[in-house]
């Protein structure tokens, strides 16, 4: 602890010349502890509430209309519940959430696995660890509309790199990862899981850069096993944080929209048609607000259910 | 760690350290082939960039910076022949294409909407949410885990599905297409981000310092700003990279919400157009300039961010 009472004294001489003691000080000077928190948390709220509140409202009521946004003067009509049932009888949405899944699960499975992987890794603190973690992150310092736009260009057959390099290892002929039916959709995961390893290997680093030294001298003393101490130490106290990055790296895949948009734009065929550029298309292309409201509104709900579960489960492992 | 040559717990056997370093420079290697090739292709000229098989050594050539930064127009033989010699290094590269400049592109002014909104969206993000990740870290907030769920909610909606009710809303303000109106948007998308975030950071920190500073005399806002900032530095540094990047880089909301005078880079990059297709030259030399500032701004952060949590060693 720094020794206070002289800055003390420069920022607020009136009341402290003689440097006063005790918990009655706190309540005599400055904000109250109440005051502080409800200035602290009052933007945050009002920010939302009206960039992200206000519009979910309008979109919901939107999603009940046969509003089209580039008819803005053709009068609004209440559709009821119209949108909400041809959205849920249409076979393509559910195959378009099924993709949704797939790629959500697949690129959070890889990304754990190695963006963990590394971070124990670089955690052992070997010589220019950090030049190491640095370069690492690259690939997620990218625009994802670029990134998108540039593994075309790689993956390309006749002009791109990738495939060189993979013939060079093993001779699979002329092959295209983005037009063919079976490849494309694990283009799509291998790019997503390139760009974005790195942001959960940086969480999981914090994470094990978070473990006290007691904990692993006291496995020591009881001469626990490397296997033990993972187990019982390291996973612990790393779960909440590896949790939190695979929370926000799994809402931003369920609504992924540019990097796939970019890449694939859905195809070929329907194949990588995640659920976002299936919205992008109903609200832009055909311009169908209402009904593409109503898919956004489906999409949120569903994401909106799965990450409650999700938080009641970080919840539980940060209580353990 | 007082006795040396002998392992502390936490430390690593030199063989394990080897196989680590091993790994992981394989691992860096290979993803960082497809960022080599951006640079790479940045410098080929644009017929280069498009050879069969891919180059791998070529001349060198700023064609691709040239194409990044002007718009041009084809000439014919006898127009070209009629011109005084070029003046400029950059109108030299343009004529060997049979082209001259018209003016130049958007990319300038796009890369400085990118900066200013990037930039500020991020600082605001930060302040907020480091604000809001203290009281929630720190005060009995009513209802605080429904609060803290309701802010990760808002960022749930997919941009696209918003981007309709923010361009009628924003066109109501006056904001559409503006800096001020960018810069709101994309502190509303960062900042749950950088609550929950920043309240996992503050959580680690001992309540134990603020209550020490509080008995000498500090007001809970003086210890927040004097013992809690400087102690949660390597989250907020961690945190400030990754909003940034977020916001430098977003795609949906630019694209669907912007046109002329807001517009930020990233729908501008993938998209410039050569003779028959995409510049890929230029679309490269764009990407990589474009990376620059974050990526000198993550180095800049970069002893925050590998100091470590070095709360470890206090920990009650």
């Amino acid at each position: 602890m720094p020794d206070t009472s002289t800055e003390v004294i420069g920022q607020a001489p009136a009341a402290t010349t003689n440097a006063p003691k005790g918990g009655m000080v706190k309540r005599v000077r400055g904000l109250s502890d109440r005051a502080i928190a409800w200035i602290f948390v009052t933007p945050t709220i009002l920010l939302l509430l009206a960039i992200n509140i206000y519009p979910l409202i309008w979109t919901v009521y939107l999603s009940f209309t046969n509003y089209r946004a580039n008819r803005p003067n053709r009068e609004i009509e209440w559709v009821g519940t119209r949108n909400y049932e041809r959205i849920l009888s249409d076979e393509g949405v559910w195959e378009n959430l099924q993709r949704t899944a797939h790629f959500v699960t697949f690129t959070m499975l890889f990304q754990v696995l190695l963006g963990f992987g590394l971070a124990l890794l670089l955690h052992k603190r070997f010589k220019g660890h950090g030049l190491w973690t640095t370069l690492i992150l690259l690939p997620m310092m990218l625009s994802p509309a670029v990134v998108g736009m540039y593994w075309k260009y790689l993956f390309d057959p006749q002009i791109g790199i990738f495939n060189y390099l993979i013939n060079g290892i093993w001779d699979f002929g002329t092959f295209s990862m983005t037009s063919e039916v079976g490849l494309a959709p694990w283009a799509i995961i291998i790019v997503d899981t390139w760009m974005w390893t790195p942001y959960i290997m940086l969480l999981c680093l914090a994470g094990l850069r978070s473990v006290p030294d007691y904990l692993y001298e006291a496995a020591e003393i009881d001469r626990a096993s490397t296997w033990r101490k993972f187990w019982n130490i390291t996973l612990p106290m790393v779960l909440p944080f590896l949790m939190l990055a695979v929370m926000f790296r799994a809402i931003e895949n369920f609504k992924m929209f540019d990097l796939v948009f970019e890449l694939t734009s859905g195809g070929p065929g329907n194949t990588t048609r995640l659920a976002s550029i299936d919205l992008k298309e109903l609200a832009f292309d055909r311009w169908q607000t209402g009904r593409s409201s109503a898919l956004a509104i489906i999409l949120f709900v569903t994401v909106f259910g799965a990450m409650n579960v999700f938080v009641k489960l970080m919840n539980r492992v940060k209580a353990r | 760690m007082s006795a040396p040559k002998v392992l502390t717990p936490t430390e690593s056997s030199t063989q394990l350290k080897w196989f680590a370093a091993i790994v992981v420079i394989a691992y860096a290697a290979i993803s960082l082939i497809p960022i080599a090739w951006i640079f790479m292709t940045a410098f080929k000229g644009t017929a280069t960039a498009i050879s069969y098989p891919p180059a791998v050594f070529f001349d060198p050539s700023l064609e691709g910076f040239v194409n990044l930064f002007t718009t041009r127009s084809r000439q014919s033989a006898e127009y070209l022949a009629q011109l005084p010699p070029p003046e400029t290094w950059w109108e030299e590269i343009v004529r060997q294409n049979d082209q001259v400049i018209a003016g130049p592109s958007p990319f300038f002014g796009r890369f400085l909407n990118s900066v200013i909104i990037g930039f500020g969206s991020t600082f605001i993000a930060i302040v907020l949410g480091t604000m809001a990740a203290y009281a929630f870290s720190r005060f009995k907030i009513p209802l605080a885990d429904d609060l803290l769920f309701f802010i990760l909610s808002t960022r749930m909606m997919p941009p696209v599905a918003v981007a309709i009710p923010i361009f009628l809303m924003y066109r109501e303000l006056g904001l559409s297409d503006t800096h001020a109106g960018m810069i709101i948007l994309y502190t509303a998308v960062n900042i749950s981000l950088a609550v929950w975030l920043l309240k996992g950071f503050i959580d680690e920190i001992p309540r134990e310092y603020e209550e020490a500073a509080m008995v000498d005399g500090y007001t809970r806002f003086q210890a927040f700003r004097k013992v809690v900032l400087p102690q949660a530095a390597t989250g907020i540094a961690a945190t400030t990279i990754f909003c940034l990047i977020l916001a430098w880089n977003e795609y949906a909301f630019a694209l669907l919400l912007t046109t002329n005078r807001a517009e930020t880079a990233p729908p501008f990059i993938p998209n410039i157009i050569g003779d028959g297709g995409l510049d890929w030259a230029a679309v490269s030399a764009g990407a990589s300039l474009f990376l620059l500032p974050v990526l000198i701004f993550t180095l800049f952060l970069r002893k925050h961010l590998l100091r470590g949590i070095t709360f470890g060693a206090v920990r009650k």
